[in-house]
Formats: structure tokens, sequence, C-alpha cells
């Protein structure tokens, strides 16, 4: 991620105001930043969100393509994820320098999404076996002010709920193989179920307390940080632990029962929202970036 | 594509423009703020972002730094989403840094770099949806950025994408008609000074000028729109910055 350079001043004073709950922008330790969220903003995809949590900004594209099942799970479908760091977050990340950081983040959304407790793979399987939709979801993040795991999250449940599949009919070929046949209607399509999308919560432990939602700032005073995703039912279904320092088991006990708690209440706005917004209509006002 | 005209009897295109018109421009300036210039770019249905870091001290290799001026680095890279058919890499392809180096070339005349020796500037130029004048559009979304950035420049650099067909040139082409000849022309219009001149089509020598012509007055269009959203973005900022 990318760091920012912090004297041991202000170190100190991130540390003594999160341990009085007052952080620098004046959040209390489990408050998210200010978030906006878009969903439809690239006409190209079947499926695309664009989340801004603070100055973080992240672009998520989904693209649906048929293709054939992996042979170990026959009667479902898949995803690909692919997380491009822009050279637009920051100049390290320009040529090759952000590919590091692009595989560490696509590796943690495959163990977070690709499973059938996290996305309804079966109802992506069109003729088990041979036939299934393969979903690409690609990740640009545009600004980097921490917290990305979060952002690519909801970004990314949002544009699963926005997309759109078409629908295909199956029919014995003249040969006795399969024909698909698409609908002709471009509006005739199928929504893939996002209840049990999870939502991934990173906290932050910086000095005795943990954050939620922390600032590179705020990082960097911390010594380690606790990624888990949270579903919508407050069950956490993926927990890991990244930083260089290290974890009292009572802490990880307690952060990982604040991330519940957090994660809980950050998926019934959200779904509401995105309903909201679905509710507008396809005639609605597009902002993207010109707003 | 067998019976799709590009340009019908009554003169006009896919998207029912007339030869000479170009396609709705909306812009925005400034709208990272962690960067030192950025600016966003819909020209149609090609969208563009541009952001700006710099001039700041030489990054990477020390011996390229120029003794008289600063060093321009660009790059170009697409969205993976962007185009009809999924791209693998964003960037690091023969195509992308052919982009690279053309935007570099045409900011190298533009931008005042004898200003700021032994320093870089870079430009990164990301596309979010390609259809159609994908350079085009990121040179006009660079010179924006760059102006937010503050950069001196010597004049706007404003870039449109033409083609010939039917013996009429077609101002700001699209992806479909983009399949033909098209020349892309990157301009200072106060000078009427060309910076990057590019064509890969066959055409007859006797159609160049007129092309030429028509490329140059889309640009100057495309200047005016520029101006006004830099007009416009010094208004708000201004008027926000209570002065």
């Amino acid at each position: 991620m990318a760091t920012v350079q912090l004297s041991e001043a202000e170190k100190v004073y991130v540390l003594h105001g999160i341990r009085d709950d007052l952080r620098v922008d004046g959040r209390s330790c489990e408050d998210y930043r200010h978030m906006e969220i878009e969903t439809d903003v690239v006409s190209n995809t079947d499926g695309s969100a664009k989340v801004t949590l603070g100055h973080t900004a992240v672009l998520v594209g989904i693209k649906v393509e048929m293709g054939k099942p992996r042979p170990a799970q026959p009667a479902e479908g898949y995803m690909e994820f692919f997380v491009d760091c822009s050279a637009n977050a920051t100049p390290e990340f320009e040529g090759r320098g952000g590919e590091e950081l692009g595989m560490e983040l696509t590796n943690t959304l495959y163990r977070v999404f690709n499973n059938k407790r996290s996305v309804d793979l079966a109802s992506l399987c069109i003729s088990p076996g041979e036939h299934c939709w393969l979903l690409y979801v690609d990740v640009l993040l545009l600004q980097c002010d921490g917290n990305l795991y979060d952002g690519i999250s909801i970004a990314i449940k949002a544009a699963l709920f926005n997309t759109k599949i078409p629908k295909v009919l199956i029919s014995e070929g003249e040969d006795g193989g399969t024909e698909i046949e698409l609908s002709d209607d471009p509006y005739d399509c199928v929504r893939l179920s996002v209840d049990n999308v999870p939502c991934i919560v990173t906290l932050c432990k910086v000095g005795p307390r943990h954050v939620v939602d922390a600032t590179l700032q705020e990082k960097a005073c911390s010594v380690a940080s606790l990624i888990m995703a949270v579903t919508p039912a407050g069950t956490c279904t993926c927990m890991r632990k990244v930083g260089g320092g290290s974890l009292d088991p009572e802490s990880i006990f307690e952060m990982t029962e604040a991330g519940k708690r957090v994660g809980r209440a950050l998926h019934g706005p959200l779904t509401a929202l995105l309903r909201q917004e679905e509710a507008l209509g396809p005639t609605r006002q597009k902002v993207g970036f010109l707003g | 594509m067998a019976g799709l005209e590009l340009l019908s009897d009554q003169g006009y295109r896919l998207d029912g423009r007339k030869a000479t018109e170009l396609r709705k421009v909306q812009a925005r300036m400034g709208v990272f703020a962690q960067a030192d210039g950025s600016a966003y770019i819909e020209q149609g249905n090609t969208k563009a972002l541009a952001v700006v870091y710099g001039p700041h001290e030489m990054r990477g290799s020390r011996n390229r730094t120029l003794h008289d001026r600063a060093v321009i680095n660009c790059q170009y890279s697409m969205a993976t989403f962007s185009t009809a058919e999924r791209k693998r890499r964003p960037h690091g392809d023969r195509k992308s840094t052919e982009m690279s180096l053309h935007l570099k070339q045409t900011f190298e005349a533009a931008v005042m770099t004898q200003l700021y020796p032994r320093s870089q500037i870079d430009i990164y130029v990301k596309v979010l949806q390609a259809d159609g004048g994908n350079y085009s559009v990121c040179v006009n979304a660079a010179t924006l950025a760059i102006i937010d950035a503050g950069i001196p420049m010597r004049d706007y650099v404003c870039a449109c994408t033409v083609g010939f067909v039917d013996e009429t040139p077609l101002a700001d082409l699209c992806f479909a008609e983009e399949s033909g000849s098209s020349l892309a022309l990157a301009l200072l219009p106060r000078g009427g000074q060309i910076a990057l001149l590019q064509m890969d089509a066959r055409l007859h020598q006797d159609h160049l000028e007129a092309l030429m012509e028509a490329a140059m007055t889309a640009c100057k269009g495309v200047s005016k729109v520029l101006d006004e959203v830099v007009r416009r973005h010094l208004q708000e900022v201004s008027v926000l910055t209570g002065e």
C-alpha cells in the first residue's frame, strides 16, 4: 500500500487521540468515512460500481462470458478476479510497480468471494459439465488513502447487485449436442442474488484500541491489522492477520467481535441504498466522475 | 461489416451526426484530491481519466535527468473492462507503449519544460471506456489535467481523430468508423502548430490536405470546449476560496 511518512510527534498525537476515541478527523473508532456509491457507471460492462470512501476511489467492472466449468465443480460457474493498481493512485504503481499489491488483493478476493456460500455459483451453470457463466470481476484502484479491502468489497457487492446476465435457452441441436440461444431482448436478463455476499472489514490495532476504516496516517501508526469478511447475518467467513507486528489472542477475539458488529451494521444500509438507486429506474441521471 | 454505411445519402453517420460534427464533450477538472492535477473527460461514449504528478524530483534512474529541462513521463493504460472484449493486460503491450510514447512526444512540444530543469513530470492516462478516438480523448484529458496541476503550457493541446469516407472527411470517429482510414492530429490551436500527426491506412495523396484541414477545424472546436471547461472550473474554485 502507498505509505505516508509520519514524524514521531504526529504518531504520538494520533495514538493519544485514538486512546480517547477521537481520531484526527473527528470520527470515533468504529465509524466509516463518508462513502459514495454509484452503480452502472461503465456501459461496456454487464455490471459496474464506483465507490469513494473518503479519498479512496475504486471502480469495479464485471463482464459476463460463457465458458466451460471447472472439472472439479461441473455444475457451478465461477469468478475470475483482477485488481489493477493503476498509476493514478501513486507514481510508485507505474509500470509493474503495482503488481505486488494487486496480486495480494486479488488472492484475498478469491478466498472471500469465489465460493458457493458467498455467491450462488450454481445459478451460473447453464448445462452441467459443458457451459457455464464466467464472471470476470475487474477492480481498478484509482486513489489510495487506506482501507482498500473494505472499499473493494463494497464495490464488488454493488457491482454484483448491478450485474445483468442474459437469459439463455438450451435446446437439443440436430446432432444431439446442446444448442444455446441468447434472448434477443437486451433487457431480458437474470440478476444475481447478493444476499450472502460478505463485506470485508479491516480493523487496525493502534495502541490499546482498534480502529475501523483507517487512513494511511493511522495505518502508519498501527502494528498489525485484522481483515475479516462478514456476511449480512453477522457470520465471519474469512479472517487474516496482516502486518509486521504481533497481536495478543485476547485482542484478536475483541477485534473479531467488533468486526462482526461493524460488518452486520454495514450491510443493512448498503442493501437499502442499492435498492433505492435501482428504484430510480433506467432514466436516472448518471453522475460518475462528473459530479 | 456488410451493409453498414458509415455515411448515409442524407449525410448522416451511424450515430446520427453530420460529417463535421463532434461528439458531446463533458469534462471535469480536479477529480482527485491526492494528485497534483487530474481531469476526467467524456467524448461521446469514450471516457478517459488523466492524472498528473509533478514537477518533482527525478524518480528511478538519475542518469536520465536533463540539466536544462524537465523530463515528461507518460503512461497510457486501458481498464480491462474498457473494450467490448475484455483486455487481459491493462498496459505493457505494444499498443499501449506506443501510445505512451506518442503522448510524451505531444506534451514535450507544449509544456514549458525549460522552467523545471532536473525534474520529472508524470502524466498517467487511463481509458475507462473505449469507443473510438482513444488517443485524442487522452490528449484532451491530459491537457486539462496539466492545467489543473498548474504546469505552464504554451497553448492548449487539442486532438481529434478524423476519417475519410465517400470523399467526405468525418470528424471525431467512433469505434465502428475507425476500421476504415483514420488520422489522429494533435494541435496547438492558437498558432496552428501540429504536435503529432499519425495515420495508419491507405489514403490517396490528393485527399490528405482536405483531411488535415478537417482535423484542424475539429481540433479548434475541441479547444473552445476545453477553454470553457477551464474557465468554469476556475470560476467555481475562486467562488469556493472566496475571491
